[in-house]
């Protein structure tokens, strides 16, 4: 129905003409970070929810763990805290480097990253194989499989995340220091996800 | 290339995701126009509204007798449950998200959304998550544990069902989070330059309150609906008492979000009544900051209130307490809004057309559903009326003698726009008298059998309910009759209603200072203030308001088009095309 009136000078290939030269809504980095910022807030709220749900459960129950939960062992999961926190700088200096226009330099930084991300779930699954309790055996082990397992889906997330502007940035000059928003990115949401890592660590682990 | 064959490209869209609308067909594709995509979520939600009143005639006519005598209890269940899914996630909520796209970027004087294509992603969830619902009734096994699907009960029934209902769910609410995103983005980062956020239009208020919500609460019950899948398919126990689990924490997620969502389904509509009653009484606002701050007001507030659903659940009294407090606080930035609206049109030259009919129908009724609110609020009458027809009542007074009245309202006031025809004013108010009879006569009895005892959700009741469930029954009906004037009024009025002209009635938001409908890209530059949103009748307002950048379409006489004289009411065409003849002359 829009058809009658659409303004032809405005429509097809003077559209595409038009768009290309003035700049089409995709090239507002701004709006994007922005965008990003907002839509972390909605993956705040729902780790949130899920945080709330536990202290709930645990507020309910006379003993917590209940009676009979095997002690969780902290070295593994301590050590992958410390890897996820350094890989947090490390993905920074991504960020730094492509700032100064150094491509090469935030590949190399992206990959590390990566690399200590993908450490950090393998330790996670290795972590899983080798607990003493599984996913009903009782709220507590429940709840801690779901949680950091929701946590890992959002690490895998971010680690494929970090590997596809990798993989963009083959292309020499596709980043640069002005046309980061892909590097810059990726690094935000792998600080929020080691940021609920932190809380989550300090729940499961050390409460 | 020649020049024929790049004429003949030119006909054909080059990408799928090509903005803009140019054969109906268009209509039907992953298109990134956000008027495209406005109109694509309200043809949909109202799709889902006739299945959903269907379902409603169904449970209705189950509900004529005592006996069950039309549907075994099992597909009553499902009835009930699918109804309410429906109505709220498949037609209010999208409803307000289709206004919100449409008139947005129009209202702010910007080209699109600020992300396109997350849009039409986010607009696409809808028909597969509501196709995945409706399909549950053809598997056989439709969730039919009540649209809030409380466990533990809601595990042991069909697992099937349920299983349906919370991706279902999950989908639409995940929708509704990319939806917000975009508006909250697109409000804050793309008005014309020159508009404050006290030039906005109030609509646009209220879509940035309701998103905000949005962004809250949403996201809690998708962590809820998390936990409840665990429950049901994996065989955990959080939400279940048995294995040590507590069903009152899903009732927190769940009201989380719940509470939040009915204002999440009126504000939109707030927004919308705050923009018809001032162009349609030819007044400006009254109190504009005062509607735009309750909004935000409404929506902190129903952020703190989810429990006073939860009244009988066994929570501590003090909270109870804390819970009633601010639940009845609310009645305050609603009551701002209800006295500003009235005072719009104290004195005013109102034009009781269509959109104006439903406006008022919407104050008249909602105050209704606001006061049994207030009643509600009220820990011993809770508990007296908990889970009877008074609740019933109430929240359909709210959702449906609110929202959908108020979803009407705004349909006959910018269908001019969106559709570039007038709508048969005859038949708007067949409509209307129809869906007013209807409304009060299903839900005005549901108040006298919930103090009567009757319980919600059963398929079987005491015979001393029976004349007033007849009633009830017969207003449904008339409610489902009430719809075919306007299915058919809106289809004729599409395709063959008198021409609108630009702006018909004569009002002062951005909207209207484009062709109807709007061009793709709305635009041309930038469109700049020279009054506010609703001066009518003031001086400067007859200055119209000049473009950057000005197309002949819309500078053809700004002054003539946009004139808001108190004492004039709306143009003919013909006046308004003499109008722009003798405007151009000077």
């Amino acid at each position: 129905m829009q058809s009658q009136t659409i303004d032809p000078a405005k429509t097809e290939l003077n559209h595409h003409h038009s768009t290309a030269t003035v700049g089409h809504h995709e090239e507002h980095p701004d709006h994007r970070l922005f965008g990003l910022f907002v839509f972390l807030v909605a993956e705040g709220m729902i780790f949130l929810g899920l945080f709330g749900a536990y202290l709930a459960f645990r507020s309910t129950l006379p003993v917590w763990p209940p009676a009979g939960t095997p002690e969780l062992e902290l070295l593994l999961p301590g050590v992958n805290t410390v890897n996820l926190i350094a890989s947090s700088f490390v993905m920074h200096n991504a960020d730094t480097a492509i700032k100064k226009n150094d491509a090469r330099g935030a590949r190399i930084w992206l990959a590390i990253t990566a690399a200590m991300g993908a450490i950090f779930l393998v330790g996670q699954v290795y972590e899983y194989t080798h607990l003493e309790f599984g996913l009903t055996t009782n709220l507590f082990a429940s709840a801690f499989y779901v949680l950091t397992g929701f946590h890992g889906l959002h690490v895998t997330i971010g680690v494929l995340a970090i590997v596809a502007v990798l993989w963009r940035s083959r292309v020499p000059g596709h980043y640069s220091n002005e046309k980061h928003f892909g590097i810059e990115a990726a690094e935000i949401y792998w600080h929020f996800v080691d940021v609920i890592w932190i809380i989550l660590f300090g729940l499961l682990y050390l409460l | 290339m020649t020049q024929a064959q790049i004429q003949e490209t030119a006909n054909f869209p080059v990408r799928i995701d090509e903005p803009g609308a140019r054969k109906w067909r268009d209509y039907f594709t992953f298109n990134t126009d956000h008027k495209v995509i406005g109109i694509q979520y309200l043809v949909t939600s109202f799709i889902f509204y006739c299945i959903g009143g269907v379902l409603a005639d169904l449970v209705r006519t189950e509900l004529r007798t005592p006996e069950v005598d039309f549907v075994s209890p099992e597909v009553y269940n499902s009835l009930f449950t699918l109804h309410a899914t429906i109505m709220i996630f498949l037609w209010i909520v999208p409803a307000g998200a289709g206004f919100a796209n449409y008139l947005i970027p129009l209202m702010i004087g910007a080209k699109d959304m600020a992300f396109p294509r997350l849009n039409a992603v986010a607009f696409w969830m809808i028909p597969v998550g509501g196709l995945l619902l409706v399909a549950s009734l053809a598997v056989g096994d439709a969730p039919d544990a009540g649209w809030t699907s409380y466990p533990p009960l809601s595990l042991v029934t069909g697992q099937v069902g349920e299983g349906i209902w919370i991706m279902s769910v999950l989908l639409l609410g995940t929708s509704s989070i990319l939806g917000a995103i975009n508006f909250l983005v697109t409000l804050i980062k793309m008005r014309t330059p020159g508009m404050g956020v006290h030039q906005m239009p109030l609509f646009c208020w209220a879509m940035f309150a309701t998103s905000a919500l949005v962004l809250m609460s949403t996201p809690v019950l998708a962590a809820g609906l998390i936990l409840l899948a665990f429950d049901l398919l994996a065989g955990t126990t959080f939400f279940n008492p048995t294995g040590g689990g507590d069903p009152v924490v899903y009732q927190h997620m769940f009201w989380f979000y719940s509470h939040p969502a009915v204002y999440i389904m009126i504000l939109p509509f707030f927004g919308a009544i705050s923009e018809i009653i001032p162009i349609h009484s030819r007044k400006p606002i009254f109190g504009y900051k005062a509607i735009a701050y309750s909004s935000l007001a409404i929506s902190f507030l129903g952020l703190i209130v989810w429990a006073h659903h939860m009244f009988t659940s066994g929570i501590p009294g003090w909270l109870r307490m804390f819970f009633m407090i601010t639940t009845m606080i609310i009645a305050v930035p609603t009551g701002i809004k209800i006295f500003s609206w009235l005072a719009t049109m104290w004195g005013g030259k109102i034009q009781l057309n269509s959109a104006m009919l439903f406006a008022i129908g919407f104050v008249g009724t909602f105050v209704i559903g606001g006061i049994s609110g207030v009643m509600l609020a009220a820990v011993p009458f809770d508990i007296h009326v908990h889970d009877t027809y008074f609740v019933v009542a109430h929240l359909h007074y709210v959702l449906f003698g609110g929202s959908v009245l108020g979803i009407f309202a705004a349909i006959y006031h910018w269908f001019p726009k969106m559709t570039g025809r007038m709508f048969n004013e005859f038949w708007g108010k067949v409509h209307f008298a129809l869906t007013i009879v209807g409304l009060n006569m299903t839900f005005l009895p549901m108040h006298k059998l919930g103090m009567m005892g009757m319980n919600r959700r059963v398929a079987q009741y005491d015979p001393k309910f029976t004349l007033l469930n007849e009633i009830c029954t017969y207003g449904a009906y008339i409610l489902a009759v009430s719809t075919f004037p306007f299915i058919i009024n809106a289809i004729w009025s599409w395709m063959y209603g008198e021409k609108a002209g630009n702006n018909p009635w004569r009002a002062l938001t951005l909207e209207w200072m484009t062709t109807s409908p709007p061009a793709i890209e709305n635009f041309d530059g930038f469109p700049v203030l020279a009054t506010g949103p609703y001066d009518y009748g003031l001086e400067r307002a007859n200055e119209g308001v000049p473009l950057s950048d000005p197309n002949p379409l819309l500078s053809a006489g700004p002054n003539s088009v946009l004139r808001a004289d108190p004492d004039e009411p709306y143009p003919t065409i013909e006046s308004d095309l003499e109008q722009r003849v003798s405007g151009n002359k000077d």
